[in-house]
């Protein structure tokens, strides 16, 4: 093979990269060094420079201004999009025209360089791999990601040195990878319920040919969502059974960007632990109290079963395009990490009245399809193929703000349009296509996806005739290409996305990639040093100013001097110091922590041990 | 394109197969590594097949194609001769477009009252199923006359198909109108989320009316 070619799952709260093993023919998620396969889906614009994934995802509690998470949702989106959203996020959004920007580690950066700091990170753990340099990836997206979502994330691909040569939609890609083995030939329903968005896609596998009848979903419903409603409860019971510390330390949580997002990563560990077992319990330290509940899953079910609703009325409408019925369906598959909530297993049980698929890791799946397509496209299967859709209409605006339709949803791609145009006025050179995606009569409902400006010879109104081709490629984006049919020339088009970027900006971006590049290896592992440091100095502190008067004045000495120590080291650039400095504080403060969990819990838990609580957290 | 008689019954388990073997043959997966020129024309031609395909599995869509075909027109928005439904539905059509406008006033000031909502539901119904028989009628026995008939028979049936089709384009506007003014009301009285949603990507009952009264303008501003 000439050129390799990986498969990437971009996710909203981890992304994974993968390939296909020559030798068994069967896909693989290349782990990193530690053996973690996941990749936090997580930058932090540091000081120091950027970090990403593990390191960066341990800050996202102690540096939440700077500490980008969940980029995926804002993916060619603009800032009216976005607003409600972003009063959750720590990380500043700045308001203004087109795509959306963010404020962080005092420069100015697009959700495209975010994610491309992932890709980056994806592209070198499979250097390492293969012990070569990689430059082409199949990158997975939401099947039901518009033109704009899709653009961003080839444009991502491009700032991290990476060719996308295909975008797959993640439904299907899962398909793919289920396809190889478990699925035998009929009609296949695809609920991927993943961090931030909800896909629904019904596919009929047939002769090795996997065609997509139907997709359906929302780019905005996710286990981000649960967590944030989840989130918001616990804020309210919290100020509700302590507004008496709150009120006497004048705090307010929900402006405290570091306890919300405390509270955040609490509520999805709960979320997460309440999937297996019945109850659990929260013990969440702030300054001056502890909070601490118990909460069953019946609890969660009640919080999360609006947005677990949310999904149906896709996964119906779904089905009435592809023109069946659920009996119809002869399997479901569960992909995307939010799909291990048992009650979205139940309520995908009970509309589609079959058991779902879930032998697959819904976490790994998805990369592992990408590496299926990517094995495709290198040439190393011939007997898979796979006719995708896209998901949302594209029209153009016409006279009076309505859109006329000229390829609908659900039509297979690649697909094409002709259309023709003429002018209104003598000698104009000029004419303006407003191109939209949505499913709404009215342009201003529908999403702008951008304005094509056709530059044509002065001729008498009416006159000229010309031919616009539309496009959409098998990546599902779109193309447009235009001709003056009696001059036979082509028409020049200058494309203005309305939420993209366009070629010199991404150019630029290139660029400062290079600039801004990522610290090496060296400083990366200082950079990570410091932040352990710096996480385990905040719970250092916040223990002594809690439990000083659980421990004698000598153990409170080695402690804070074990502080200075960490402190004077942390300044410095020697690694191995700061290693050894936040050692000798976390054995300091071991006493001192279990006697203030101990406390914490004294009266209210009775048997369980305090260790177990710990190991909780 | 996929070596089937050209006829408007079409076997559909046939037709399926040879285009998954198009499919394959063309698609883009398979010609990575040609030339950009190449793959552009390659696309295309994909372009083309999946377009055929879509064309040819749905029984109206064969019709219309047909119609198309016969008359010689290009573009299905740019015909001169506006398909003419028969003068009786287009008066009926009017009368419930002006009771709808109507109603669509007294609703912009409140709630529609609940006995014309139910007279507008009640008609939707009932164009429904009007809808539905035509659409029987033109993919069953009128699909099967034009297949057996003589070529002097032939503009005829053309013209009894053109009728069909200008009969279920004013018929699915009507009830798209309908829909949206019953929805948009409900939507107005309950104000939850889940029906905002459904009206937001539109129902699946109420598919997007294309070549109806209003016709393609195509010219757009300056």
């Amino acid at each position: 093979m000439s050129s390799r070619i990986i498969g990437i799952d971009l996710g909203t709260t981890n992304s994974l990269v993968a390939y296909v093993d020559e030798a068994t023919g069967l896909p693989r998620v290349i782990p990193d060094a530690d053996g973690r396969p996941l990749l936090p889906s997580v930058v932090a614009f540091t000081p120091d420079g950027i970090v990403v994934g593990e390191p960066a995802r341990r800050q996202l509690a102690r540096r939440p201004a700077d500490t980008v998470y969940s980029v995926k949702r804002l993916m060619g989106r603009g800032f009216e999009d976005v607003k409600d959203e972003a009063r959750y996020l720590p990380f500043r959004i700045l308001a203004g025209e087109g795509l959306v920007r963010l404020a962080v580690g005092g420069r100015e950066v697009t959700p495209p360089e975010v994610s491309a700091v992932v890709l980056k990170a994806l592209k070198e753990r499979a250097e390492r791999h293969f012990g070569e340099s990689v430059e082409k990836a199949v990158v997975t997206v939401p099947a039901y990601f518009n033109d704009a979502q899709r653009q961003a994330t080839k444009d991502a691909g491009r700032i991290a040195g990476l060719d996308v040569v295909r975008i797959v939609n993640e439904p299907t890609a899962a398909s793919l990878a289920y396809g190889l083995h478990r699925l035998s030939e009929g009609v296949v329903a695809v609920y991927d319920l993943g961090g931030g968005t909800f896909d629904v896609s019904i596919l009929r596998v047939k002769d090795g040919v996997f065609e997509v009848l139907a997709t359906n979903g929302d780019t905005h419903l996710g286990g981000d969502d649960f967590d944030r409603v989840l989130a918001l409860w616990l804020l309210e019971d919290i100020a509700a059974r302590h507004h008496t510390e709150l009120d006497r330390d004048c705090v307010d949580l929900a402006r405290d960007p570091e306890a919300m997002q405390e509270l955040r990563l609490a509520a999805e560990a709960a979320k997460i632990r309440l999937s297996s077992e019945e109850r659990t319990t929260l013990t969440l330290p702030f300054a001056g109290f502890t909070y601490r509940r118990e909460m069953t899953r019946a609890d969660l079910e009640r919080l999360v079963e609006p947005l677990v609703g949310r999904t149906l009325g896709p996964c119906r409408r779904a089905l009435a395009d592809a023109g069946l019925s659920a009996a119809d369906i002869d399997e479901v598959v569960l992909v995307g990490g939010s799909t291990r909530v048992p009650l979205v297993r139940r309520r995908v049980q009970e509309l589609f009245g079959k058991t779902p698929h879930s032998q697959l890791n819904p976490d790994e799946v998805v990369a592992l399809g990408a590496a299926v397509q990517a094995h495709i496209l290198a040439g190393g299967i011939t007997n898979m193929l796979l006719l995708d859709v896209t998901p949302l209409s594209l029209g153009i605006e016409s006279l009076g703000g309505i859109v006329n339709v000229l390829i609908p949803r659900n039509t297979t791609i690649p697909t094409s349009a002709r259309e023709m145009f003429t002018t209104s006025a003598d000698g104009q050179t000029l004419v303006d296509l407003h191109v939209l995606q949505g499913e709404r009569e009215l342009a201003k409902d529908c999403r702008s996806l951008g304005r094509f400006e056709l530059r044509i010879d002065p001729m008498p109104a009416g006159m000229p005739k010309i031919e616009v081709t539309f496009l959409i490629d098998a990546n599902g984006i779109l193309q447009v290409q235009a001709k003056e049919q009696r001059s036979d020339k082509a028409a020049s088009i200058e494309v203005k996305p309305t939420y993209g970027l366009n070629e010199a900006e991404v150019g630029r971006m290139i660029e400062d990639s290079f600039t801004y590049a990522e610290a090496d290896v060296e400083t990366r592992m200082l950079i990570e040093a410091r932040n352990e440091a710096d996480t385990v100095l905040v719970h250092a502190g916040r223990a002594l100013k809690q439990g000083a008067h659980l421990v004698d004045v000598a153990e409170r000495a080695a402690i804070e001097t074990a502080v200075a120590a960490l402190r004077a080291a942390r300044a410095g650039d020697d690694r191995d110091r700061i290693h050894e400095a936040t050692t000798a504080v976390n054995r300091a403060t071991e006493h001192l922590a279990e006697v203030l969990m101990d406390a914490a819990l004294k009266g209210a838990l009775g048997s369980r041990r305090a260790t177990e609580i710990l190991g909780e957290r | 394109m996929f070596g089937l008689p050209r006829k408007l019954a079409v076997d559909s388990a046939e037709l399926q197969r040879r285009f998954y073997a198009l499919a394959r043959e063309h698609h883009p997966d398979f010609h990575q590594a040609a030339p950009a020129e190449e793959r552009a024309r390659i696309e295309a031609t994909s372009a083309l097949v999946n377009a055929a395909y879509r064309t040819l599995r749905d029984p109206i869509a064969r019709v219309e194609y047909l119609v198309r075909l016969e008359a010689g027109r290009e573009t299905k928005e740019g015909d001169i001769d506006k398909p003419k439904a028969p003068p009786a539905l287009l008066q009926e059509m009017f009368e419930i477009q002006e009771a709808l406008a109507e109603a669509r006033s007294e609703a912009a000031k409140g709630a529609l009252d609940e006995t014309t909502r139910a007279t507008l539901a009640e008609q939707r119904e009932s164009l429904r199923a009007r809808l539905k028989d035509e659409e029987t009628r033109l993919a069953g026995p009128l699909s099967a006359r034009w297949d057996s008939a003589a070529p002097a028979e032939r503009p005829a049936i053309l013209a009894a198909f053109k009728e069909a089709l200008a009969t279920r384009a004013y018929l699915r506007t009507v009830i798209a109108d309908l829909t949206e003014t019953l929805d948009s009301d409900t939507e107005t009285l309950s104000g939850e989320t889940d029906s905002g949603i459904e009206g937001r990507h539109g129902s699946a009952e109420a598919p997007r009316t294309r070549g109806g009264m209003g016709g393609h303008i195509g010219a757009p501003h300056q």
